[in-house]
């Protein structure tokens, strides 16, 4: 039957492109990065085996068992092949599940390091609002009916508290390599999604909740934003850039910011 | 006349009304359910072509985009509101009103009084009423395209804040959000009342003799089926009541305070958004399983037709519908890995998600081996459940990367996702109605399709949904997010460009392919070889009376039930089918 080679070819493609890793994940800036891609192939290899050998043997059945003109073997089934493959499936499925967990626990468990560099972001249609605590090293009471777009005041920062006079305010994040980062993060309006691809990470953030994320990135570049939760009419449209850098660039950097703020201020 | 032998006999209604139209014969409100997910797949169809071709053409100019929609596509370029719209509409009307309403409604009420022996539903006048009921739900629905604003952009899903707040998170949210959660809730009703009536029919209605484990997996599936039906939509139906009462009565069951939308600040307090969602998926998950299990039951049931074998495995295939019907309820949370929910109860969902693959392992594995040593006549129901297991077997197996939280944290809201759920819940499903709709068609409609046409549809739509849906894992797994309207600003996108193009041309390729399907219905229903009782050598009840059948569905009589459902090839016998109700 044609339908036999039809169904061995897509198989065989499908495999082979995946082999070929044709389209594939950016590479990893981070050990939650690289062990993520290990996770991916662990369980590519797994799914593959069965992927291949269902199609196959689906093919192989409807080419090899067509009509004959005969009878057809009269049985009721095999408790023992039922037993079998029942105890394979759920061997193989939750073990891949079990084995993946201090991966997750690794994103979510892990404890907060000390020297922690902690970044507040404010996500709204349809942009993204990273904001740093300044030279302080504080971040300024917000107060959500000060928050005013235009005015240059995304956060809402609350101009009678002086911890926040000093806060620095971004619509990109630029973070220094090899630090814990300890992104807190939050919405204004709807759900919004902070997916960086390179660091294999993505969580939601939920209006009302302050919600943590934290990662460490080794490789200095720069690397996009995606918002990857339906926001409105502007989502795919919802980029910021993550940029990466040595951490005395990164020093360096924050200073000028600090500086221009203070200059910025002196004028008003 | 045939009443005076047998005075049990029943006769139709005679006015044109109360026969075809409000009519309680169950024969008939199956029928009225498959129109009317005939009817919605050809717009869902249509939605989804449209989707897929502003993804691979963002900027051409369209002259009737501008017709249809003079503000969602001014200078014929489709906006990306309107594409949002297009997008919620085609997820909805697919879930809702084909997915839900074809198997179980459609082919359900058809045939499910006539497989275990009865003369109809145990309820018919409830009967009319929740097919009616649907019909409303779906004027309701395909009411939200043409309200000031357009229908809603906030997806399938309607995740609040954003679905609701109101016009003011953007156009189509209001009005026409609110027409969609009416129609949802309506068909929420309906949907309730027919769950109701298919499990009192299979409890109380079943011939002598039709023990439970006699029953065709149909049945068993349409069971399972109806038991989720009933605790799934009453909670979507709650759920659907209380985002309405945010939106127009200033509550704020799912609303949190200090939202600032549009520079706005709005006056809630105390909602959870993410109550919304455990509330959506504790019915959005049973759903999936909703739209595949009658396909699943009905593929068994092909499959063991056509290869003139009993199914492989009968208990076990049963014991795995009632184990997915159970696992379904208690898995919901893997749709929200990422949603903010403590990442503890991920652990917990991930192993029970990872459970439920063993059921349909099982399913699969038996499959094959009813298969093992057949004689497969290759008629058209037969290849269409054939490309069923396949497409199960590819649409399954991404599962599971996707029930790991820990590969979630990337795939999550990606083309893998998309690619996924349309292989198995999509694709697959609509395999199950190709094939049901190809094998009851002579005993809805007394006619024989035209098998040739019907094995041309076959192999072109295989090849279609394959093109289509397997590129989508693809540039899943390089990042690609789902319901972006265009990939324009995202530079990684642009190289998975000729990708999208790629599967535009496939989906209008399949979606033109379909014209064959249609093409068949109507030609074999007008000028189709005329159907015998039992064209296909099968063994259940409905092929022991005429095609189609008589109002009473059989005559009168009062069927006895002696065998299982799948006795083919029973050694010694001399046919090698041996019909459930025949004594030997």
């Amino acid at each position: 039957m044609l339908l036999a080679p039809i169904i061995w070819i897509f198989a065989v493609a499908i495999v082979v492109v995946f082999a070929a890793k044709l389209w594939w994940f950016p590479p990893a800036i981070s050990e939650h990065g690289r062990s993520y891609d290990d996770q991916f192939f662990i369980t590519m290899v797994v799914t593959g085996v069965i992927f291949f050998l269902a199609q196959v043997a689906l093919g192989y059945v409807i080419f090899r068992f067509r009509d004959r003109g005969r009878r057809a073997n009269y049985t009721e089934g095999n408790n023992r092949l039922e037993m079998l493959w029942t105890a394979a499936a759920a061997i193989l499925f939750i073990g891949a599940v079990l084995i993946s967990t201090s991966l997750w626990a690794g994103v979510h468990f892990a404890p907060t390091s000390a020297n922690a560099l902690k970044i507040e972001l404010m996500a709204q249609q349809f942009s993204w609002n990273f904001r740093y605590p300044g030279a302080d090293g504080k971040f300024g009471r917000l107060d959500i009916k000060q928050i005013n777009s235009a005015g240059g005041n995304p956060f809402g920062i609350d101009e009678k508290d002086p911890a926040g006079k000093d806060d620095i305010t971004s619509s990109a994040i630029r973070v220094p390599a090899g630090r814990q980062i300890l992104l807190a993060m939050r919405s204004r309006d709807v759900i919004h999604n902070f997916f960086v691809r390179e660091l294999r990470v993505k969580q939601d953030i939920v209006p009302g909740m302050e919600i943590p994320l934290r990662f460490t990135a080794e490789t200095p570049g720069a690397y996009e934003v995606a918002c990857s939760e339906l926001c409105g009419l502007g989502h795919h449209q919802m980029r910021s850039t993550l940029e990466v850098m040595p951490p005395a660039e990164f020093d360096k950097w924050l200073q000028a910011q600090a500086q221009a703020l203070q200059a910025q201020q002196q004028q008003q | 006349m045939a009443s005076h032998a047998t005075p049990h006999v029943h006769h139709p209604p005679s006015g044109f009304i109360r026969k075809y139209i409000f009519s309680t014969d169950h024969k008939v409100i199956g029928k009225q359910y498959w129109w009317l997910a005939l009817f919605s797949v050809f717009v869902g169809m249509a939605l989804s072509v449209l989707m897929r071709f502003h993804m691979a053409y963002p900027d051409a100019k369209v002259s009737w985009f501008e017709k249809l929609w003079p503000t969602g596509a001014e200078g014929g370029v489709m906006t990306p509101e309107l594409y949002l719209s297009l997008m919620t509409m085609h997820g909805t009307i697919m879930v809702f009103f084909v997915l839900t309403t074809a198997p179980q409604a459609g082919f359900g009420n058809s045939f499910l009084p006539i497989q275990i022996g009865a003369e109809d539903m145990a309820f018919p006048v409830l009967n009319m009423l929740s097919f009616w009921t649907t019909l409303v739900a779906l004027i309701v629905m395909c009411a939200a395209f043409f309200v000031e604003g357009g229908a809603p952009i906030s997806g399938w899903t309607a995740y609040p804040p954003l679905s609701g707040v109101g016009e003011v998170a953007g156009p189509g949210l209001g009005k026409g959000q609110n027409l969609w959660i009416l129609s949802i809730a309506i068909f929420c009703g309906a949907s309730l009342m027919g769950a109701i009536n298919f499990i009192a029919t299979i409890i109380d209605l079943r011939a002598p003799g039709m023990s439970l484990m006699r029953m065709p997996l149909t049945c068993w599936a349409w069971f399972v089926t109806a038991i989720l039906s009933l605790f799934g939509f009453a909670v979507l139906l709650a759920a659907g009541i209380l985002l309405l009462l945010d939106r127009t009565a200033g509550s704020s069951f799912f609303l949190p305070a200090g939202l600032v939308v549009n520079d706005r600040l709005l006056d809630h307090r105390g909602g959870s958004p993410l109550l919304w969602q455990h509330l959506f998926w504790f019915f959005g998950h049973p759903e999936v399983y909703i739209a595949i299990l009658p396909g699943m039951g009905l593929a068994s049931n092909v499959l063991s037709i056509f290869a003139r074998k009993p199914i492989f495995g009968y208990r076990a295939m049963v014991y795995a519908i009632v184990g997915i019907g159970f696992l379904g309820f208690v898995v919901w949370g893997h749709h929200m890995f990422i949603s903010g929910m403590s990442p503890y109860t991920a652990v917990a969902f991930s192993v029970l998600t990872m459970a439920i693959g063993v059921p349909s392992a099982i399913k699969t594995f038996n499959w094959v081996g009813t298969l093992w040593g057949a004689q497969i006549r290759f008629t058209s129901p037969m290849m269409y459940a054939l490309g069923f297991v396949s497409l199960f077997v590819t649409g399954g197996i991404s599962g599971i990367f996707l029930g790991q939280p820990a590969l979630d944290l990337y795939l999550h809201d990606t083309y893998f996702v998309v690619g996924h759920f349309h292989m198995i819940m999509g694709v697959a499903a609509i395999f199950g109605m190709f094939a049901g709709t190809s094998f009851w068609f002579p005993k809805m409609f007394g006619k024989m399709m035209n098998e040739t046409l019907n094995k041309v549809h076959f192999y072109l739509t295989f090849i279609g949904v394959y093109a289509i849906f397997t590129p989508m894992h693809f540039i899943g797994v390089a990042g690609n997010p789902r319901r972006y309207a265009d990939f324009k600003d995202f530079e990684f996108m642009k190289d998975l460009m000729p990708v999208h193009t790629f599967m535009t041309h496939a989906a209008i390729f399949t979606a033109v392919v379909q014209v064959l399907f249609f093409i068949n219905i109507f030609w074999s229903m007008r000028k189709g070889r005329k159907a015998t009782d039992n064209p296909w050598e099968a063994t259940s009840l409905e092929w022991s009376v005429p095609s189609p059948p008589p109002f009473d569905n059989f005559g009168g009589k009062h069927p006895r039930v002696y065998h299982g459902p799948y006795e083919f090839a029973v050694p010694g016998k001399a046919k090698d089918y041996q019909m459930q109700h025949e004594p030997d």
